[in-house]
């Protein structure tokens, strides 16, 4: 603990002051005094290096050899035919945020109405959303965590999206948060908070790509919080480029018999945090946490899962599958807290890693503190490769062995992609992958 | 009436195996094997466990776990050796496996149109559309009296054994193999299952093909009648004969062919 502290700052944060003119301007007092904390925090707390636990596979040094600067001062204009390829072919309504900023141009909202609000996050602090001021940074705890401190000091813009309670969306909300700028180091902070009134259900789609192959910086952070027996679906799609720096932090807080199906798939960057984590705030609420990681080349794609059983009767499964190619790296840790109070838990995990070639690695690390006695948890961890036996029967009946391999791997991935419940989404997503392991040339 | 040996017919064998050795792991299987398979005919090859059926059965299919350290196969004048397993099937070689593998994920309809298109192509043949191939795969599944909601599953997966064994002759139905290699396609059947698994055998029987039925049992020739039946013991044939010959085996056991075989010295 002492090291850290005193070990010198290697992520300056005055440096990062210049965000503070980009973030909200006539900010609430209650924001001002979050953002000061925050601040604050991040300056302590200094860029995790691999001595800290829970950054002890995943190296994110090359981060401080950035200087780094607001995305926006460099964002070009786009146009709607520009960011048209990452739309799903979905109908929905869409926020899509260019470098971090909303851009109502490109974004198409619902009409306005009580019971479906969904627009910047920044446009509803300003307009003194009492439902923001209840939330924002209410969830997702930056105490202990950098990134999560440095995006609750500097966010600039994000979504939000709030459905009355009983009512359902007539439509997903495709959050897409589009990186344009080219300028080396160009970060943004997306700050994203999604209330679903008690009984609402809503499908969210949160998705992260690149239209420049640059080295630029994303720290994100999503809150949801769903009220007695809504029901939430969040698909996160991280697909950055292969030279960018994405940590992301999503927290989901559930009251009674809330349902939350989360999915995190992470496809780009060349370092990948994400940090997905559940609370169970009553009891009777159900956290299904599906990933999929695909790394090659040399990047690394971490996910570090929290399901925090605070409560009784809740259950939570967890199904996370990787392919690692290249020299490619993926960390798995799933921590799950089982309180004192939290009888009849139960909680499932599962990770399984495929590797593709010698020189990948995965490190999978189960973490289960248990302290109620009646309960339910099992995990479990695999590491292979593909069924010779498989590619064998396949081949056996006239498919090409590059074929068999690739059909072998798109299952292992489909076991995944195929629990999304928004159709379009995984259609799409099933097509991505037929791509991604189309040798070059084909 | 079929020629056993085929030095005594003009006509050119489909499969032609001669002096076949293999083994796994420097340890020999099979062990100067001589077949002879016309088109049209059905030859059924049983032996004790150990002999070498199932061996004799994933070296035809091209399975790389087993080297074959000698001899030859010719398939249709072509050296079946040499051939990557995808070229055997598309060549028409079908393998109905003892154990068909489950493979989660791949699902049955794809995974069979996909291999059909394959073959297809291979035998310079159009591609068939989604709707030709649903048409003629209902036709099939009916043949085989399979459930046609297992087409809508991942390959095998959660299939019971006797539907698994009846998957792979539908599979065969589709492909249209020349020839049609079944490994103990029998074991793991209750009677009706074997009836109508060995049905769908007999109506894809056509003078252009040819079937290789591999068996522990006698059972199966009640349905599938072979035209010649093959003892396969330590690694060879060691006494050929016709269908009488499998009633002969059922009733005194494949001990008293291995003691005339030791007594006489090789076959």
């Amino acid at each position: 603990m002492m090291d850290t502290l005193n070990e010198p700052k290697t992520f300056p944060v005055t440096a990062l002051e210049a965000f503070a003119a980009f973030a909200v301007q006539e900010q609430a007092p209650w924001l001002r005094k979050i953002r000061g904390e925050a601040s604050l925090k991040a300056a302590e707390l200094g860029l995790p290096t691999i001595k800290d636990e829970e950054w002890k596979f995943t190296n994110v040094a090359p981060l401080s050899q950035l200087t780094l600067e607001p995305a926006e001062k460099s964002s070009p204009d786009l146009a709607p035919e520009d960011i048209a390829r990452f739309s799903f072919g979905l109908d929905c309504h869409r926020l899509v945020f260019v470098d971090g900023r909303f851009s109502a141009k490109l974004s198409v909202l619902p009409k306005a109405g009580s019971d479906l609000q969904v627009g910047s996050l920044a446009g509803f602090i300003k307009s003194n959303s009492p439902e923001v001021a209840k939330h924002l940074a209410a969830h997702a705890c930056f105490g202990t965590n950098f990134f999560t401190a440095l995006n609750t000091a500097f966010f600039q813009d994000g979504a939000f999206v709030s459905i009355a309670a009983g009512k359902t969306a007539d439509k997903p909300i495709h959050l897409l948060f589009v990186g344009a700028s080219e300028q080396p180091g160009a970060t943004s902070f997306p700050r994203t908070l999604i209330l679903a009134g008690k009984g609402a259900e809503l499908k969210i789609i949160e998705s992260h790509v690149s239209l420049a192959d640059a080295t630029r910086v994303t720290s994100a952070v999503t809150e949801l919080v769903l009220e007695p027996n809504a029901r939430v679906e969040h698909c996160k799609i991280q697909q950055d480029s292969e030279r960018a720096f994405h940590v992301a932090t999503v927290q989901a807080v559930l009251a009674k018999d809330g349902r939350w199906v989360s999915h995190s798939i992470a496809l780009g960057s060349r370092i990948a945090r994400n940090q997905v984590q559940a609370l169970f705030d009553a009891e009777g609420g159900e956290a299904v946490l599906n990933g999929l990681y695909l790394g090659h080349g040399d990047q690394l794609i971490d996910h570090h899962t929290v399901v925090d059983h605070a409560k009784p009767h809740c259950e939570s499964h967890e199904f996370y599958h990787g392919i690692l190619d290249g020299r490619a790296h993926g960390v798995f840790n799933g921590k799950i807290f089982v309180r004192q109070d939290a009888q009849k838990t139960n909680a499932k995990q599962t990770n399984r890693n495929l590797l593709l070639s010698d020189n990948a690695v995965i490190d999978t690390k189960p973490q289960l503190e248990i302290y109620a006695d009646d309960v339910k948890c099992t995990h479990g961890a695999a590491i292979g490769q593909l069924s010779e036996e498989a590619v064998f029967y396949l081949r056996a009946r006239g498919i090409g062995e590059a074929l068999a391999r690739r059909m072998l791997i798109q299952a292992f991935a489909s076991g995944v992609v195929g629990r999304i419940g928004i159709e379009a989404v995984r259609a799409e997503l099933e097509q991505m992958l037929v791509k991604r392991f189309e040798p070059a040339g084909e | 009436m079929i020629n056993i040996r085929s030095g005594q017919n003009t006509e050119r064998d489909m499969l032609d195996i001669r002096n076949l050795c293999a083994g796994v792991n420097g340890a020999p299987i099979l062990k100067n094997l001589n077949l002879q398979v016309k088109a049209g005919e059905v030859h059924a090859i049983m032996g004790p466990n150990g002999s070498g059926k199932s061996t004799l059965a994933q070296v035809l299919a091209g399975r790389s776990d087993y080297e074959v350290t000698g001899g030859s196969v010719d398939f249709n004048g072509a050296d079946l050796l040499e051939m990557k397993p995808e070229d055997r099937a598309r060549a028409g070689v079908f393998l109905a496996f003892q154990y068909p593998v489950e493979i989660p994920g791949v699902n049955s309809t794809s995974f069979l149109k996909a291999a059909l298109n394959e073959c297809r192509k291979a035998r310079g043949e159009e591609e068939l559309d989604a709707m030709e191939f649903l048409s003629m795969v209902k036709q099939k599944t009916k043949l085989l009296e399979l459930d046609q909601s297992l087409l809508t599953r991942s390959v095998n997966e959660g299939f019971s054994g006797g539907e698994k064994k009846r998957n792979e002759i539908f599979q065969m139905a589709v492909l249209e193999p020349k020839l049609a290699i079944l490994d103990e396609t029998d074991s793991g059947l209750d009677i009706d299952a074997l009836r109508v698994v060995a049905g769908g055998v007999n109506k894809l029987r056509r003078p252009d093909n040819a079937t290789l039925v591999i068996t522990h049992y006698q059972r199966l020739l009640n349905y599938i009648v072979p035209d010649v039946v093959h003892v396969l013991a330590h690694g060879h044939i060691v006494k050929s004969g016709g269908k009488e010959l499998a009633m002969e085996l059922e009733e005194r056991g494949y001990d008293w062919i291995l003691e005339t075989v030791a007594s006489n010295g090789k076959p």
